[in-house]
């Protein structure tokens, strides 16, 4: 992989912003609290920053954002922006997201609707 | 923490736990959605997706930065960040489709923070608590400010005073369209009835000619 690498980490940063090295916005479109998340095949390399791979351990099975931030304790913009990381290293991989328009659409909403009516 | 993931390092060859209620969700999901749970502190928001979900709702900060802070006079201007947390919890349904559930605490000044979790939501399902009614207004207004399509659910106190329904529709102001519903956040059907009522609302928003 010729993607840049995080620099080797000399302590386990507690501010959250600190871990993210400052950064607010993740690089591109940012991953919504609900996008769906899941460790590549790839092996990850060793030089890896510790949060980017505490990050990877809760991301070994479909994971959402929002749920992936609760289990390392850090407000989902922290997650989302290592996730972007991530996820332009090619560690892991998203499930495509529902396009925002679709999120109107009838048949999704019906979908939906058949779902809760089945849990009655 | 740390023995949580060295555990999970030995797992690393074997498939995720994928059970419904476990902490991965099942691999043939294929797409999510999500829906706001909203209200003041105590109206049962919490409540109500713990009853609702598959997992244990869990618990994440938001964060407003400064610049959102400067829209409550009663914050200082101080450098300081404010988080308020969200409680939310998950829902599978048809297999291959994942319902969030965000509860959102209702207060004005917490507008921002809704902002980003407002996007591409579905629709709000705002909770009241017939004991003070007023509470919910904040939400209410915020939902309104966002467009965010709602449906009103009254969550039934033992000591909560009874009210007929046009009464609390001329008390919280709602449009005639807006699905006035009773639950009770601790029963799982009449939870999940609720949250087809509004689901049933946005397919009539969604359909409606405009």
């Amino acid at each position: 992989m010729t993607a840049e690498r995080p620099e080797v980490p000399r302590a386990s940063a507690i501010r959250p912003y600190v871990i993210t090295r400052g950064r607010t916005e993740s690089e591109g479109e940012p991953l919504s609290w609900e996008s769906l998340v899941m460790t590549a095949e790839a092996a990850f390399p060793a030089t890896l920053q510790p949060e980017h791979i505490a990050i990877l351990k809760h991301c070994e099975g479909l994971i959402s954002v929002a749920e992936v931030a609760a289990h390392l304790g850090q407000p989902p913009s922290v997650a989302q922006v290592l996730l972007s990381d991530l996820l332009r290293w090619g560690l892991i991989v998203t499930r495509p997201p529902i396009p925002p328009a679709e999120h109107t659409d009838v048949t999704m909403l019906r979908k939906v609707l058949h779902g809760l009516e089945s849990c009655l | 923490m740390v023995s949580k993931a060295a555990s999970e390092t030995l797992a690393e060859a074997d498939p995720p736990p994928v059970a419904a209620g476990g902490k991965y969700l099942d691999s043939n999901v294929s797409g999510a959605a999500k829906i706001l749970v909203v209200g003041p502190l105590g109206v049962g928001k919490t409540t109500l997706i713990g009853t609702v979900s598959e997992i244990e709702p869990l618990s994440t900060e938001a964060s407003m930065t400064q610049a959102s802070v400067r829209v409550d006079p009663h914050v200082d201007s101080g450098k300081r960040t404010t988080t308020v947390a969200l409680d939310f919890g998950r829902l599978t349904i048809d297999g291959d489709l994942v319902l969030y559930l965000f509860g959102t605490p209702g207060q004005q000044r917490f507008l921002p923070a809704w902002q980003d979790l407002a996007k591409g939501a579905l629709g709000a399902l705002a909770l009241v608590d017939t004991r003070d009614l007023t509470a919910s207004f904040d939400a209410l207004g915020n939902l309104e400010d966002l467009d965010l399509p709602f449906a009103v659910a009254v969550n039934v106190f033992p000591s909560g005073p009874r009210y007929d329904a046009d009464d609390i529709r001329t008390a919280l102001d709602l449009l005639p369209e807006t699905p006035l519903v009773t639950c009770d956040a601790r029963d799982r059907v009449s939870s999940i009835r609720a949250l087809i009522a509004l689901v049933r609302h946005l397919i009539n928003v969604a359909t409606e000619p405009s």
